[in-house]
């Protein structure tokens, strides 16, 4: 795994080597036209973004609310369209890439529909693409074996606890085989503890399967301990400001939070937040409307 | 560590014949008791039988003019039942139709919800000049008409009750329109549909009554009570109102069981 050094604010940070990023975004800009009646002037949510993710990769996006790192995964997965720059993914057009499926969603709310078993949840988005259905099944159970729910296959969602339905969401995320697994924090809603068991899980995932991850975050703590790079973002307009790669030891248990690695690592990057709200070249006002907000 | 994590949140059992009793003995107890309290009431005020009927007096005029009660119930049910099957299948397609273009959302849906509030029974003399005073098909109108309104204005809500991760989370795997429609909106709508469908029932059954008390064959339940309170021959018209409620509550149900078949979540979720 070649991990790239961290850039500083608004210069390209691209990993070297492979057959291309499967995430590629350049010059990338997003700007919300003022609609409702609260807004009245445009806002400027996204400036700049150059940022290239590696296969394989798990890259999280932190930073402050409002600091875009949602809106930047929703342009990545094409759920809303970049209003400049390009967007590559897989080495296509994001709205190309996900035509072709390449993405799996995870949200913050689980999004299992109540009317579905968990395992016909799962095979919902195999339904989309119309595969037969005794490998819709195999493919479902499959996947719930990986995230340790086989014998709840037959419950309904409502049955579950929070943490069970995000993994069915995770399930459900990986049955097409995504190219690149997009989480909005996943895992916010869900208390500590489960919080940590979960990220375990995602991390064994996460090696089983070798797919690219990128993961939005609050958490500071959650970012290092999953990622191979955590990306800092700062707000108003939203830009990356801080690169940080992370350099643990690739496979972490319980003992990783206990590194003196670990620390000096989650400590980078609270000091890169913190200097992230002067270092982004905002003026000195929009900083202030920032904070008040 | 997980899979012990896992089982701390299992299905509850459903409940058994002896829950299901359990559970619907205080209500049938307080129905018993109101009619006792009922009975004793009239026994001990000596309340006149043209101000109040006992109970038993009422069970009496029940078996006594049962045919004719049977054949009146008919009639009306008939009425009701095609009232609900006109304003159902209307309001229905007129939801579909509404939720999916935006526009007439915007234009149609909020003449719908001040229509919702009129009190469309008043128009029933002028439906039953309409379809013929002495046809079923004028009560069958009126109850449609107040079905309508519900019906549609809760399936537009119902067809746009998708949360809006669901559907982007369709739109990530480049779901059509159809498909979204399918799997998400009107699975969604159901709880919507099926509320709207309780209240139809009950305004149905209310509306073709009231219709018929503005004029009606005399085999019908509204002039079978008009005709009978005119004579002061009140245990009749009680015994015709028993029967009026029996199709409310049977409707009623009725459409629950149906809601248990079609949409089951609805009812389970939340722990039933």
């Amino acid at each position: 795994m070649t991990v790239p050094q961290g850039g500083a604010a608004a210069t390209p940070v691209r990993a070297p080597g492979g057959a291309g990023p499967v995430v590629d975004l350049r010059a990338v800009s997003k700007v919300f036209a003022a609609a409702g009646r609260g807004a009245v002037r445009p806002v400027e949510a996204l400036a700049g973004i150059d940022l290239a993710i590696e296969r394989g990769e798990f890259v999280s996006l932190i930073g402050p609310s409002g600091c875009g790192k949602s809106t930047l995964l929703r342009v990545i997965g094409d759920l809303t369209p970049a209003t400049t720059g390009t967007v590559t993914v897989n080495g296509k057009a994001a709205d190309r890439a996900r035509r072709d499926r390449d993405y799996g969603m995870v949200f913050q709310a689980p999004v299992l529909f109540d009317w579905r078993t968990v395992q016909k949840n799962v095979e919902l988005p195999l339904e989309i693409i119309g595969r037969p259905r005794g490998e819709r099944e195999a493919r479902a159970r499959e996947m719930l074996d990986l995230v340790e729910l086989a014998e709840f296959t037959g419950h309904h969602p409502w049955q579950l606890s929070g943490g069970m339905q995000q993994r069915v969401a995770i399930a459900r995320a990986l049955a097409l085989d995504p190219a690149i697994l997009l989480m909005d924090e996943p895992f916010g809603a869900l208390d500590e503890m489960t919080r940590e068991r979960m990220n375990l899980e995602l991390l064994r995932i996460w090696e089983r399967t070798g797919t690219t991850v990128v993961f939005v975050t609050h958490s500071i703590p959650e970012a290092v301990f999953l990622s191979t790079r955590v990306v800092v973002m700062s707000a108003r307009p939203g830009r990356i400001t801080d690169v940080v790669p992370v350099d643990l030891p690739r496979s972490r248990g319980v003992e990783t939070r206990e590194l003196e690695r670990y620390f000096e690592l989650v400590t980078r990057v609270r000091e890169s937040l913190r200097g992230g709200e002067g270092a982004a070249g905002a003026p000195a006002r929009v900083r202030a409307e920032g904070l008040s907000a | 560590m997980i899979a012990g994590a896992a089982a701390d949140r299992v299905a509850p059992p459903g409940p058994g014949l002896g829950g299901r009793l359990r559970e619907w003995a205080p209500a049938a107890g307080a129905f018993l008791g109101a009619l006792a309290a009922w009975e004793l009431l009239v026994r001990g005020l000596g309340l006149k039988q043209f101000i109040l009927p006992s109970p038993v007096a009422i069970g009496a005029a029940v078996g006594q003019y049962l045919p004719e009660l049977w054949a009146a119930t008919s009639y009306t049910l008939v009425e009701i039942l095609l009232g609900l099957m006109i304003g159902m299948v209307a309001g229905l397609l007129a939801g579909i139709v509404t939720a999916r273009f935006g526009g007439f959302r915007e234009s149609v849906l909020p003449f719908a919800i001040a229509a919702n509030s009129v009190p469309i029974i008043a128009f029933a003399p002028i439906f039953n000049n309409w379809f013929g005073i002495d046809k079923q098909l004028s009560k069958a109108m009126i109850a449609a008409v107040i079905c309508f309104f519900p019906v549609m204005i809760n399936t537009v809500r119902g067809l746009t009750s998708a949360s809006p991760a669901a559907l982007e989370l369709m739109r990530s795997y480049a779901a059509s329109d159809a498909e979204v429609f399918r799997k998400v909106r009107i699975p969604a709508a159901m709880p919507f549909v099926f509320t709207a469908l309780r209240v139809a029932t009950t305004l149905a059954t209310i509306g073709a009554i009231i219709g018929e008390y503005f004029g009606a064959p005399k085999v019908s339940l509204g002039q079978y009570i008009v005709t009978y309170s005119s004579y002061l021959n009140f245990e009749r018209s009680w015994a015709a109102i028993v029967f009026a409620c029996a199709i409310g509550i049977g409707l009623y149900v009725a459409v629950v069981l149906v809601e248990r078949v079609v949409a089951p979540w609805t009812l389970e979720r939340g722990g039933g």
